[in-house]
């Protein structure tokens, strides 16, 4: 039944890998003297332009394993590549969305929008070009000079996501980026993220604590479970490629969050 | 008055009723003005206490007049408001470069902190005797004086902003591999800034009070200065219009900094109260 992620046989072309994962470990030094494992022997490859959904109960290391992956944290034990060479920092090639939009108050939308390019030192002119078109495409252009606080919680978190994207990072880190949301916003939220996941071409490890939301958006879904942090299966979802959100009614998207549940049922989730 | 006359022209009753309802505060604040200085005068005149313990409105009225338009008020203002503002600028120029400097290390802000509250909390003002002696009768010791007590509200502001910023802003600025210096201009300093302006806030207030207790203390000029020289002559009128020019002096610096801060925090509505 299990199913550890390795190269697809089945596949006609096997789609590089961007990231590989190898025996992660990671073991935080609590306060009270007992070392916290958050992450045990975790094995993973991304496929380049793959959409990957991490699916988890809470605590269960799913920010941990996409801080990693970012370069905010070292790991305890184990290897982390991307493209080939090991991540030992903050890599210019990755964008992130947090859970909240962590947006500057004082940059207007574009100028947030524009912050990685700033930082970066990317042209102007064409980080300008490249965050219109952003905004455009999470349809906010009317917006562009507007500031953070003038903004819905779901429009911000839209301008986060144009952010991560600015400068064209080949992996863009998402976690639980829409668990702010309401339930309606986040559907839309989806449904855009997926159209900019399809438009922009990126790898996307999207973190997330909601089932019918991992099974929605992933091609393949991580199934964490806690204490300590550790895969306990990859699924492989086989849905059409423009579905809409009517398909979490269907029985077909329903055996997959079963099955996922499943994981849970003794714990709990949500 | 319009609003309570029957029958007076209805869209000027109108209008003033209108005022009334929506901003009561421009009716209510110069209300009150005329009801305190109807009692003032009331009690004073009904207790017959004397001119030189408690003079009646109209003549502090004429004090001021006076003290502006015929005699040296300005000039003592000027003076006043020159030490002031040197001190303010001195404190805020050093308080930011400092606190900066001490916010940069944990281990340095961790040791320090605990001394710089406790020299916050400690009236500076106590040293004022000390610095004239160090720095003579003339405007600078006022300046320094004025600097010692506005330095550290700013000092300690400095510090506790740029410590305010959220994790997850650093954590952003680091995943985009930020230089420090970038972290600071981008992330730490626009952050820090609604708390900075609170101290520089507090500072201006306590410069102009530095400066007052320096010329109480010894001086050759200033308002301090008038204030000590009517004290003498138990000219208790001037006083009092000495403490109305300091007050529209205060006023306007509080409304001064409130400009600035709307206009450079504009994000943070932690402005002060108008
Ligand atoms: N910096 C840290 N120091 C100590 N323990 C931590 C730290 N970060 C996370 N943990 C612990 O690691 C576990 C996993 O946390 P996290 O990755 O945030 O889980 P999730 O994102 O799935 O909710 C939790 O038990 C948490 O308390
Ligand atoms: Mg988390």
């Amino acid at each position: 039944m299990k199913k550890v992620a390795h190269a697809r046989v089945d596949e006609p072309v096997a789609r590089p890998s961007v990231i590989e994962i190898r025996n992660l470990q990671k073991v935080f030094a609590a306060r009270d003297g007992n070392p916290v494992q958050a992450l045990s022997s975790v094995s993973l490859d991304i496929a380049k332009g793959e959409f990957l959904t991490i699916v988890g109960p809470s605590g269960c290391g799913k920010s941990t394993l996409l801080r990693l992956v970012a370069g905010l944290a070292d790991p305890s034990e184990g290897e982390l590549l991307l493209n080939g060479s090991p991540i030992t920092g903050p890599q210019r090639d990755m964008g992130i969305v947090f859970q909240s939009p962590v947006l500057f108050p004082w940059r207007s939308v574009m100028d947030n929008v524009l912050l990685p390019a700033d930082v970066l030192k990317l042209d102007r002119r064409d980080a300008r070009n490249r965050a219109e078109e952003l905004l455009e495409i999470v349809g906010l252009s009317d917006f562009a000079k507007k500031y953070p606080n003038e903004l819905s919680g779901g429009m911000q978190q839209r301008v986060a996501i144009a952010r991560a994207l600015v400068h064209r990072p080949s992996v863009v880190l998402m976690d639980e980026p829409f668990g702010a949301l309401d339930a309606m916003t986040r559907d839309t939220m989806n449904l855009e993220i997926m159209r900019i996941w399809r438009e922009a071409g990126t790898t996307i490890l999207f973190v997330t604590h909601s089932i019918p939301e991992a099974v929605f958006l992933g091609e393949r879904v991580v199934v964490m479970t806690a204490r300590p942090g550790k895969i306990a299966e990859v699924v492989d979802v086989d849905l059409p490629a423009n579905r809409g959100i009517d398909i979490v009614n269907t029985d077909h998207f329903g055996t997959y969050a079963r099955r996922i549940r499943n994981h849970f049922n003794a714990r709990g989730l949500d | 008055m319009a609003v309570t006359t029957e029958g007076a022209p209805a869209p000027r009753r109108k209008t003033l009723g209108e005022t009334v309802r929506h901003r009561p505060e421009y009716v209510l604040g110069p209300l009150l003005l005329v009801v305190i200085l109807s009692v003032w005068h009331g009690l004073v005149t009904w207790m017959e206490v004397p001119s030189y313990i408690v003079p009646k409105p109209y003549e502090v009225a004429s004090a001021f007049y006076h003290g502006v338009f015929k005699g040296n008020y300005l000039y003592h203002a000027g003076v006043t408001l020159s030490e002031a503002l040197s001190g303010f600028f001195i404190a805020s120029s050093l308080g930011l470069v400092l606190g900066t400097l001490i916010a940069q290390s944990r281990l340095v802000e961790k040791t320090l902190y605990p001394y710089l509250i406790t020299i916050q909390t400690t009236p500076k003002i106590a040293v004022a005797p000390l610095l004239i002696i160090w720095f003579g009768f003339g405007m600078t010791s006022k300046v320094v004086i004025a600097a010692t007590v506005a330095f550290f509200p700013v000092l300690v502001n400095v510090i506790a902003g740029l410590r305010s910023i959220d994790r997850e802003k650093i954590e952003l600025m680091r995943s985009l591999n930020a230089s420090k210096w970038q972290m600071f201009r981008m992330a730490r300093l626009p952050s820090a800034l609604p708390i900075i302006f609170a101290g520089l806030n507090v500072a201006i207030v306590f410069s102009i009070l530095g400066a007052i207790v320096g010329e109480f203390v010894g001086s050759k000029a200033g308002l301090g200065n008038v204030i000590l020289q009517a004290n003498v002559n138990m000219d208790t009128s001037s006083i009092f219009a000495v403490l109305v020019c300091l007050a529209i002096i205060g006023i306007s610096m509080h409304g001064l900094m409130g400009f600035l801060q709307r206009r450079l925090v504009f994000w943070g509505n932690s402005g002060p109260p108008s």
